[in-house]
């Protein structure tokens, strides 16, 4: 029973290699079908037209289906590799990144990509479950325990140790290729059964609900029912495939959310935020935000003598600033991250404690710790790069075989680097209720399997959001007592032990809810 | 407030499958209470005049011999059985707690890999009382070959339906018998379930029998139901009966319900030790349930069958 099942197996995944060659043969049929099945819930093909269209055997059945091979889409297909009771499922990746196909390899001497993320110790620990950290190891990476948060009014700074929430570090910054590299690494190390669609989702059929399947001809019922209970996709190069869940990992212009129906909510911030890489003479070993008028700047370390620059200013300045020649741009990052816009906060307003005289009792350990200013910049190492910023939520995170995770299901806006962390958080959460949905069970395409992920990152991500948010909603106002209420909340932040324990904390992913705890 | 919204879902419990069947209209057989559709006794056998098994199949009904239009109906109620949304919600979202315990003691009692995906591989599973095969279908993605029987020959035929959908399902045999029945019959399963069925049956004592005889030597019986408590007076009687008239008034006999020392005794005398017990307790807040050892109202057993 088995080994046909295997033979089977096999047989049909040479007949998707054959399948593949007839691209443009195919490619015919399926914008027809494309534009015929545009919705989510449009019912299924008339039985004639699907057995033409199907070439019946070659559709491949899949557990699961994710849609979306990046960052988070391979961190799920790694966490469900990791664990015994998801890593039998058969899993089909579909994206069109060449990258997902090749080894990766990257050349250390390459100056680092601009594209960075600053993942948590969460996010950290998540990788060391599943295996992918070793890989991390091996390439450029930048841990950091220090971090260093002010404002451009000079009225309040605050900064943050690791050992004030007894950890060795806050974070580490990775380029996200290296990040992605890591955990292609890490799957082409299992014997995890996945097939990789070199391809983009053109349409999705999800299976009508019972009480519509035509109770028509009982004598074409055995083929028909065995997918009756799956989502059909098709591709853009013809290819099509059956599953039992749909993950739409395929960011913040999810095809899948489009099809599936799903609403989301957000607004734009009219920003844009330029990211490179600089060099400096001396290694960084500290992460430094400053809020300036028009947005936040933040240097990230990057090991060697690499920092990460991810710069917030409106879209005019954001057009300026990746045209000017470069000795201007490195200027403008110096000038920003030292006295541009104001002075530096110093300890003759605030600093004493006279306006703030809370208990010492409380007082954190880097409480004592002076402002600094970060190491000058001396070269830029890379092109500038422009991304728009957004907010983006989507109402629902579940649907009957469908679900979102990752940028798909929330955009935020890169304040703290929380954005992929989110999305880790997302793809270890999914995985594990895909598990506990195994071990008693459930139908994996169930929504009350699907539910309980969306119960428990739902409220998780729309805190994150809502902090980041109101972040930049606060820095986005320039009018005095503002200014002075906002430097209070920072310079409050760095002497309140509880409250400042609470916050990196939940930024470094380690706290559900600060609020409930 | 905490504590009356517990009651409330304890209650809900209680009355899940019974009250929708009168919010289905496709139940809504004047004639018949609806409490019938549960009853598993012969009592109840012989009151229900659908539940007529088919003698030369064994009662063993194909959904393709139904009639199109039969067919039809079928699936919509089939719907509502399974639509997770629905008015079975609350049955749904206890299934995977009553399924966590099922699956450890079963695992640590046969010694099976509790990493598996497929722990219960090679046990023969029947689900006595089965209604639309929610406990079933689970116990066959686990990997047990697993027999649904219902004395309602509707809930049969949309366990089959359903079933039907997915090929590790259709392999559920259904049939619509009694556990006496099957008695008769001589069958025998390494894991006897009757989940929410005793408190509806004539005689618990002879019901308790005739899962033992289902049961090989050292083979395990499971069973759940709602204990004789003050608690379960005030949830399942005076509030769903009287108060929010959720049940028609005498749906439940409070004074027919098995207090856990009761069960423990019958089991005994049918040869049946109890080993393990555990409440169901509903959290509100998460809207989830969860094992306690808090058997109050709703409590699970499971019991070994003594080697003679």
């Amino acid at each position: 029973m088995q080994l046909t099942m295997f033979c089977t197996r096999v047989i049909a995944r040479k007949l998707y290699v054959n399948v593949s060659r007839l691209k443009v043969r195919h490619k015919h049929f399926c914008t027809d079908a494309a534009t015929r099945v545009s919705g989510s819930n449009c019912g299924q093909p008339s039985p004639e037209h699907k057995e033409t269209h199907d070439l019946s055997n070659n559709i491949q059945h899949y557990d699961i289906a994710i849609v979306g091979g990046g960052m988070v889409g391979m961190a799920l297909a790694c966490s469900l590799a990791s664990m015994p009771l998801t890593k039998h499922l058969n899993v089909a990746i579909i994206d069109s990144n060449p990258a997902l196909g090749s080894r990766p390899y990257f050349n250390k001497e390459d100056p680092p990509d601009p594209r960075v993320s600053t993942v948590t110790p969460a996010t950290i620990s998540f990788f060391k479950d599943v295996g992918a950290w070793q890989y991390i190891e091996q390439h450029r990476h930048a841990y950091f325990d220090k971090m260093q948060v002010w404002d451009y009014t000079g009225l309040g700074y605050t900064r943050y140790n690791a050992q004030d929430i007894n950890k060795e570090v806050l974070g580490c910054v990775v380029e996200n290729k290296v990040l992605h590299g890591s955990l292609l690494s890490c799957i082409e190390n299992t014997d995890f059964q996945k097939t990789i669609y070199p391809s983009k989702l053109s349409s999705m059929t999800l299976p009508p609900s019972p009480s519509s399947l035509g109770m028509d001809s009982t004598s074409s019922r055995p083929p028909l029912s065995s997918q009756r209970h799956l989502a059909k996709l098709e591709l853009s190069d013809g290819n099509s495939l059956y599953t039992k869940l749909v993950v739409g990992a395929d960011g913040g212009k999810s095809r899948v959310r489009e099809l599936a129906g799903f609403k989301t909510t957000g607004w734009n911030y009219s920003q844009n935020a330029i990211i490179c890489t600089v060099e400096h003479t001396v290694e960084n070993g500290c992460a430094w935000q400053r809020f300036l008028p028009a947005g936040p700047i933040a240097l990230l370390p990057m090991g060697d003598n690499f920092s990460n620059i991810v710069w917030t200013m409106n879209p005019k300045e954001s057009t300026n600033r990746k045209l000017m020649n470069e000795d201007e741009f490195v200027k403008d990052v110096n000038n920003a991250l030292d006295y541009g816009y104001g002075p530096h906060p110093t300890s003759s307003l605030f600093g004493s404690g006279e306006m703030f005289s809370w208990p010492r009792a409380g007082v954190t350990l880097s409480a004592n710790d002076c402002f600094e200013v970060p190491p000058k910049v001396v070269k830029l190492a890379s092109e500038r790069m422009v991304f728009p910023l957004s907010l983006r939520h989507a109402s629902d995170y579940v649907s009957k075989h469908v679900v979102l995770i990752g940028d798909a299901a929330h955009t935020v806006h890169p304040l703290a680097g929380q954005g992929v962390n989110m999305g880790f958080g997302d793809a270890f959460a999914l995985s594990r209720v895909i598990a506990e949905g195994i071990a008693v069970g459930s139908d994996i395409g169930e929504v009350t399997v699907l539910k309980k992920y969306e119960a428990e990152r739902k409220p998780a991500n729309i805190m994150m959001m809502g902090i980041l948010d109101g972040f930049q909603k606060a820095y986005s106002v320039d009018f005095g007592p503002l200014n002075i209420l906002r430097a209070a909340a920072l310079h409050g932040a760095h002497f309140i032990s509880p409250l400042k324990r609470s916050i990196i904390s939940y930024a470094s992913g380690e706290q559900k809810l600060p609020l409930f705890t | 407030m905490a504590s009356k919204l517990v009651r409330h879902s304890h209650l809900r419990a209680l009355s899940f499958s019974i009250n929708n069947y009168i919010r289905s209209p496709h139940f809504s057989t004047p004639n018949r209470a609806p409490l019938s559709y549960r009853l598993f006794s012969n009592a109840s056998s012989s009151s229900s005049s659908s539940a007529r098994p088919d003698k030369s199949t064994g009662g063993f009904q194909r959904a393709s011999s139904l009639k199109d239009l039969e067919l039809t109906k079928f699936a919509s109620i089939a719907e509502t059985w399974w639509d997770s949304e629905g008015p079975f919600k609350p049955l749904h979202v206890m299934n995977p707690t009553r399924l966590a315990f099922i699956r450890s003691t079963l695992c640590q009692h046969f010694s099976k890999d509790p990493n598996s995906a497929r722990p219960f591989e090679g046990l023969k599973i029947v689900d006595v009382g089965c209604g639309g095969g929610i406990l079933s279908e689970p116990l066959a993605r686990m990997g047990a070959t697993v027999t649904g029987v219902d004395a309602v020959e509707k809930n049969i035929k949309i366990a089959h339906i359903h079933a039907d959908l997915d090929p590790v399902t259709s392999t559920i045999e259904y049939c619509c018998t009694t556990a006496e029945k099957l008695v008769e019959e001589d069958r025998k399963f390494d894991v006897v379930i009757a989940l929410e069925v005793i408190e509806h049956v004539a005689n618990p004592a002879e019901f308790c029998k005739s899962l033992a005889a289902l049961t090989v030597p050292d083979g395990a019986t499971i069973i759940s139901t709602i204990n004789r408590s003050m608690r379960s007076y005030a949830t399942a009687i005076v509030a769903a009966e009287y108060l929010l008239h959720w049940l028609p008034k005498g749906t439940h006999e409070w004074s027919s319900f098995l207090t856990p020392e009761e069960l423990v005794l019958i089991l005994q005398r049918a040869n049946i030790t109890v080993r393990e017990m555990a409440g169901f307790v509903y959290n509100p807040l998460t809207g989830r349930w969860s094992l306690s050892d808090d058997i109050s109202v709703n409590f699970i057993a499971f019991g070994t069958k003594n080697c003679q």
